[in-house]
Formats: C-alpha cells, sequence, structure tokens
C-alpha cells in the first residue's frame, strides 16, 4: 500500500547576516527528515522553540520552498503540482485563529474561500457545503452571516478547521491548533479533530510543544531537535519507553496535575540550542545528562537501535525501565 | 500566624462596565505558595495588578482589607506604594522580554531596582546584582551585566526577571504566569529555582497561572477564578482529591494525562464560553455552562464548607460528587 504522505530528505537553509559587517549566518531549521505515514494515521511533532517544527510544517505544506528533499502525497510529488492541485490535498491549521481568518469576511465566505478558488463549483453548491462542514465542526447555521471578531477563540479555531476540510484533504497538518486556547475548550478542539478523523479517515500532521495533547492524538510521535527527528515510535511506545535522553528529559517536564511530586530537575543545564550553531558529533551532546566523549565527534545519525530511529549512540536498543527519570 | 499579605472582598471594574473582580479574599502566609488559578479573561492578571496599585486608567478597585503585614495598602499615597513595590513587594511578569528595557544593560536594570530604594553606591548594586544572577543559576555573571536583553535566551531573560526581583530582599513576591512563554525544559528549571529561592528566603509567593500541572507541583494553597470570584479555595492537596466546584472539577477532565488518559475516549470538555459580567449582573458566573444549574443559581451562589479551609461557592452540597457517580 501506497503512503498517504511520504517525505523524503527534507532540507531547508536560512542565510542570512548577523549585522551590517557581520558574517553568514546560515540556519539550517529541517536538516533532513523522512517519513511516511499511512491514511488514518496522526504524526505528532513535539519539540522545543526554535527546533524547526513549524519550518518543517511550512516547507510540508509547500508555504516554503525546501532547499532539498521532496513531498509525495498519494504518491504525487506536491512540487510538480500547481496551488489548485496541491490545496486539493493538503490543507494547513494554524496556531493563531485571531490572525488566521480574515477579519473583513463572513464566516461563510471564509470558509467558501478554496471552493471558490478551484472555480468548478456553483454558487449554490458552495452555499450548500460550507454550511454542511459548519455544522460537522459544530458551528450552528446562524454563524456563517458573523465576522470573525464576533467569534470566541474556540469557535474561531472551529471555522478555521472547516476552511481547511471543505476541499477534503487527504492531509492537514495542524500547527499548534490548540495553543492559544484555555484547556476546557482545548479539549473541546481535540475531541472535534479527533472525531473527525475517524469519519473522514484523515490523516494529520499535528505540530505541538504540548506533550500530553499529542499523547492523546497522536498515533505515531517524532521527537525534534534542531532541525531533526531525533526519535520516532508508535504513541504507546515512546510514552512508554522513551529511549533518547532529549525525549526523556521532555517527558520528565511535563507538569501532570498530581500534587505531591514536586519540580522534576531534568538536569539539561542552561546551554540552550542555536540552530545556526548546530554542534558536531551528536547535536545534542552540550545539554546532555549521559554525554560521553565520543558524543563530541561521532554522529548518530540515522540510528535505529532495537528497530526504531533514535539518533543517540548510547542507546544500544535495550528497554529502558524508568521512563521519566534522567539520571541526575 | 498573620499573613504577609491579606485581601478581602476585593473588586475591579473597568470604565466599560465590566466587574473583572468580584470581591475576591486570599491571604499569603510567609513561606508558603498561593496559587491563583483561572483560564483567561478570569481575572486573575487583573487581580494581582489591583494589589500592586498597576491598574490602568479608568479602571476602579475597592476593598475591605487590601493589608501587607500591617500596612493599609488602601491608605497609601501612590509615591508610598511606589517606594514599597519593587522593594519589599516585587512582581515577576509573563514576558520577560517586555518587561526588560532594551536599551539597558542586564546591569544597570538590575542596579536601578537596588539604588532607587536605599543608599547604595552604584559599584555595591553592581555586586549584589552579580551575586543575586550566580543565585538563579547564571555563569558568568560578570559577563551577562554587560549584556543587553536581546543578546538572552527567554530562559535566561527570566532568571534575570528573577534576580531583579529579589535585588531588595522582598518578603512577598508576586509572580503573573512566570513560565508560560518557556519551554517545558526551561519551565521546569525556572520553577525549580522559585521553589528554592522561596524555601531559603522565606518569601510568601503568590503565583498566578493558567496551569493546573504547576500548581499541584507548587502550590501549598490554592484559589479557582471563574468570572472574577474565587469559586474555590483550599490546600492543594484537598483540591484536587476532593475538587468539589463542578467548574474545578470540569477543568480537572480537560487536561490530557499522559499515561493516564484513553486516547479513544474523548478528553472532558465545558461547554459554553465565560459571559461578560457587567454592573446588574447577579448569581452564578458558571450556570450557563454547568450541567448542574438549577433555577435557584440566576439568583445567588452560596459560600459552602466542603472541609475545614476549602470553600467553594456553589448551591451543591459538599457530597455532591459521590452522590452523582452512586
Amino acid at each position: 500500500m501506497s503512503a498517504a504522505i511520504e517525505v523524503r530528505g527534507l532540507r531547508r537553509v536560512f542565510r542570512g547576516r548577523t549585522g551590517m559587517f557581520g558574517g553568514e549566518r546560515v540556519v539550517r531549521a529541517v536538516d533532513g527528515i523522512g517519513f511516511s505515514l499511512a491514511a488514518g494515521d496522526v504524526l505528532g511533532i513535539v519539540g522545543e522553540s526554535g527546533c524547526g517544527k513549524s519550518t518543517l510544517g511550512r516547507v510540508i505544506m509547500g508555504l516554503l520552498p525546501p532547499s532539498e528533499g521532496e513531498v509525495l502525497v498519494d504518491g504525487k510529488r506536491l512540487d510538480t503540482l500547481d496551488r489548485r492541485s496541491r490545496a486539493r490535498l493538503i490543507q494547513p491549521v494554524f496556531q493563531d485563529p485571531f490572525s488566521s481568518l480574515n477579519p473583513r469576511h463572513t464566516i461563510e465566505q471564509i470558509v467558501g474561500l478554496p471552493l471558490a478558488a478551484q472555480g468548478d463549483v456553483t454558487g449554490r453548491q458552495r452555499r450548500e457545503r460550507v454550511m454542511e462542514m459548519l455544522s460537522r465542526v459544530g458551528l450552528s447555521a446562524e454563524m456563517a452571516s458573523r465576522m470573525p471578531a464576533q467569534l470566541s477563540g474556540g469557535q474561531r479555531q472551529r471555522v478555521a478547521i472547516a476552511r481547511a476540510l471543505v476541499l477534503r484533504p487527504r492531509i492537514v497538518v495542524c500547527d499548534e491548533p490548540t495553543s492559544a486556547l484555555d484547556v476546557s475548550v482545548q479539549a473541546q478542539i481535540l475531541n472535534l479533530l479527533a472525531e473527525l478523523r475517524r469519519e473522514l479517515g484523515l490523516t494529520y500532521l499535528f505540530i505541538s510543544h504540548n506533550l500530553a495533547v499529542v499523547e492523546h492524538i497522536a498515533t505515531e510521535v517524532a521527537v525534534m531537535y534542531l532541525g531533526r527527528f531525533v526519535e520516532q515510535a508508535p504513541v504507546d511506545d515512546l510514552f512508554r519507553a522513551p529511549q533518547h535522553p532529549y525525549t526523556r528529559a521532555l517527558l520528565a517536564s511535563v507538569l501532570t496535575p498530581e500534587p505531591g511530586l514536586g519540580i522534576p530537575d531534568v538536569g539539561l543545564g542552561e546551554s540552550y540550542p542555536d540552530p545556526a550553531n548546530i554542534p558536531p558529533g551528536c547535536r545534542f551532546h552540550p545539554r546532555c545528562p549521559i554525554a560521553e566523549a565520543r558524543c563530541q565527534t561521532e554522529s548518530p545519525e540515522g540510528r535505529r537501535p532495537g528497530g526504531r530511529l533514535v539518533e543517540c549512540l548510547l542507546v544500544d536498543g535495550q528497554a529502558v525501565s524508568d521512563p521519566v527519570r534522567v539520571p541526575a | 500566624m498573620k499573613p504577609v499579605l491579606e485581601v478581602a472582598n476585593l473588586r475591579v471594574s473597568f470604565a466599560s462596565g465590566t466587574r473583572a473582580v468580584r470581591g475576591i479574599s486570599l491571604a499569603v502566609q510567609r513561606g508558603e505558595t498561593h496559587c491563583l488559578v483561572g483560564e483567561s479573561g478570569c481575572g486573575k492578571s487583573v487581580s494581582s495588578l489591583a494589589i500592586m496599585n498597576l491598574l490602568a486608567r479608568g479602571a476602579t478597585r475597592s476593598a475591605d482589607i487590601l493589608r501587607f503585614h500591617d500596612t493599609d495598602l488602601l491608605k497609601l499615597t501612590e509615591r508610598q506604594m511606589a517606594q514599597l513595590r519593587g522593594d519589599k513587594l516585587a512582581m515577576i511578569f509573563q514576558e520577560p522580554m517586555t518587561s526588560l528595557n532594551p536599551a539597558y544593560t542586564i546591569g544597570s536594570q538590575m542596579a536601578e531596582a537596588l539604588t532607587r530604594h536605599r543608599r547604595i553606591s552604584r559599584a555595591k548594586a553592581l555586586d549584589r546584582a552579580a551575586e543575586l544572577l550566580e543565585r538563579v543559576g547564571i555563569t558568568a555573571p560578570g559577563m551577562r551585566l554587560a549584556q543587553y536583553p536581546h543578546q538572552l535566551s527567554g530562559g535566561l531573560r527570566q532568571r534575570v526577571m528573577i534576580a531583579m526581583a529579589l535585588m531588595c530582599d522582598p518578603e512577598l513576591l508576586i509572580a503573573d504566569e512566570p513560565t508560560t512563554a518557556l519551554d517545558v525544559t526551561v519551565q521546569a528549571q525556572i520553577l525549580r529555582l522559585l521553589q528554592t529561592l522561596q524555601r531559603e528566603l522565606g518569601l510568601a509567593l503568590l503565583l498566578i497561572t493558567h496551569d493546573l500541572g504547576i500548581v499541584a507541583r507548587m502550590a501549598q494553597r490554592v484559589s479557582v477564578m471563574y468570572a472574577g470570584e474565587v469559586v474555590e479555595s483550599a490546600s492543594a492537596e484537598a483540591l484536587f482529591a476532593r475538587p468539589t466546584h463542578p467548574y474545578t472539577r470540569g477543568l480537572l477532565e480537560c487536561i490530557p494525562i499522559p499515561g493516564a488518559s484513553r486516547r479513544d475516549a474523548p478528553l472532558g470538555s465545558i461547554p459554553g464560553v465565560v459571559p461578560r459580567i457587567g454592573p446588574d449582573f447577579k448569581g452564578c458566573g458558571f450556570r450557563d455552562r454547568c450541567a448542574h444549574a438549577a433555577p435557584i443559581c440566576a439568583e445567588m451562589a452560596p459560600l459552602q464548607h466542603a472541609a475545614p479551609n476549602h470553600d467553594y461557592l456553589c448551591r451543591l452540597p459538599p457530597d455532591w460528587p459521590e452522590a452523582a457517580a452512586a
């Protein structure tokens, strides 16, 4: 069976100057990423700010051209397609529902725009499909004539989802779709996304910094650090037995609402990663609590100890028993 | 023991008629972390600004009691309040990028915090700044003092904010979402630091957050805010073991917990949105979103005790969760 989406050797480099007389600053935001995903799967992509996860999403959607590599949806290379065909295959939902909707358009115009741009449906068909989509995302018909400013954050995110789905795309790229929302509303949107995936057989790329949210919605999880997936595994395996020291630190940092546990010591030190200055050897070694001398020179890229991707020289594929403790 | 901060029946209204804070009461003891938790717009930040008398023009505050140790904050002139602020009463804001001045070095901003309140030389103040930077886990403090805010990462900036707040040995620290803009690994580091400092210096900490995970791990006491009121107030253990207000219970069910929540089952969620609270609003602010609302809720929500030191604002009896489950 061919994959719903396949990404091969994707790279994206940004070049800039550090100052008027400064040297060239080269940021390898996406630094060699490949994966494939079956229809109906949800790949959660987690990582901290600056790891390149949003750039990855934009390159996959074709909003930024890649420096290298290709993206295939249903076996078709996206860069060979025109914008209209691409829009029928892959659609975005962004983080901020306050800036991603045109404030001067009605909800009906916003949700109908992708259909109008395709130019192959009548006004009446368009209206029908917009109304059907609004009801699917839980918005009443009277919302159609409202403006974004009249809606709450959660309602706006429902509009953004309706707009993404109105063309019935194969892939939806959700970039932090609930990060701007309160927890009570976040839960509504997560439930809606999960329900729509089941009903419409959608495939999601779900980009988030929130591990708890990703655990809830993803079937497969990739942990991104300085432009690469340093670990990728089915969701249960990753959360039950995280292998990469970075994954383990990330998981240890999740503050679950359990009183008495205190604040964990994640043991990462204060050297923050800089994508313009990726360390040699293992890119995580300056922050790694278990790094050895060889981690400074030897690259762990592409290692698959025990059958799953874990880009760490020190992981041998044996199960790690204690999932949320990093050695002090 | 007398609390460091005591607030009774604090109210804030905006010029638009919106009542942002509707009679909240709380007390923070020395060495205690009190968390004020709620979703956006519930009035938690406005409450802290009202305590510090930093409300924007057009907003009015009133209270029965607003006391810092023996000082009645309601009676202070703006000049007297300015002397207290940043001295014995310090505050940390969410955005370290916007609360540090981009045009001055870290050193000169930190030194000013001290020279403004004490008769002390700039050189001595800089020594104190370096000492505190080291205290909050910043290596090479001498170098950092000479740098500008944009040269520091978000985590470092937040450490600088904490160090700056400690310059005058405050007794009360109000931290408004101090880690919300940070990554989870950095958040854990900053919260650990706050906890250690608080223990060692005996600080009273009023921590404002929307994150119940932070509340569980940091607080001794918790006040849950909704639509301008404290709807439940308890010790952290009691609140998580026996949440009693329907809003608190709903909020806890919304949080996905790695390894614990069932993925194929939907998360609990609270339908609807927060109401606008105008001057004529009465009754329970949560009733439109509450599955247990009754006609009386449009009139009033009584203050009840679930246990000693565990209060909630709702018509339901304290044992309603068990009764509903049975």
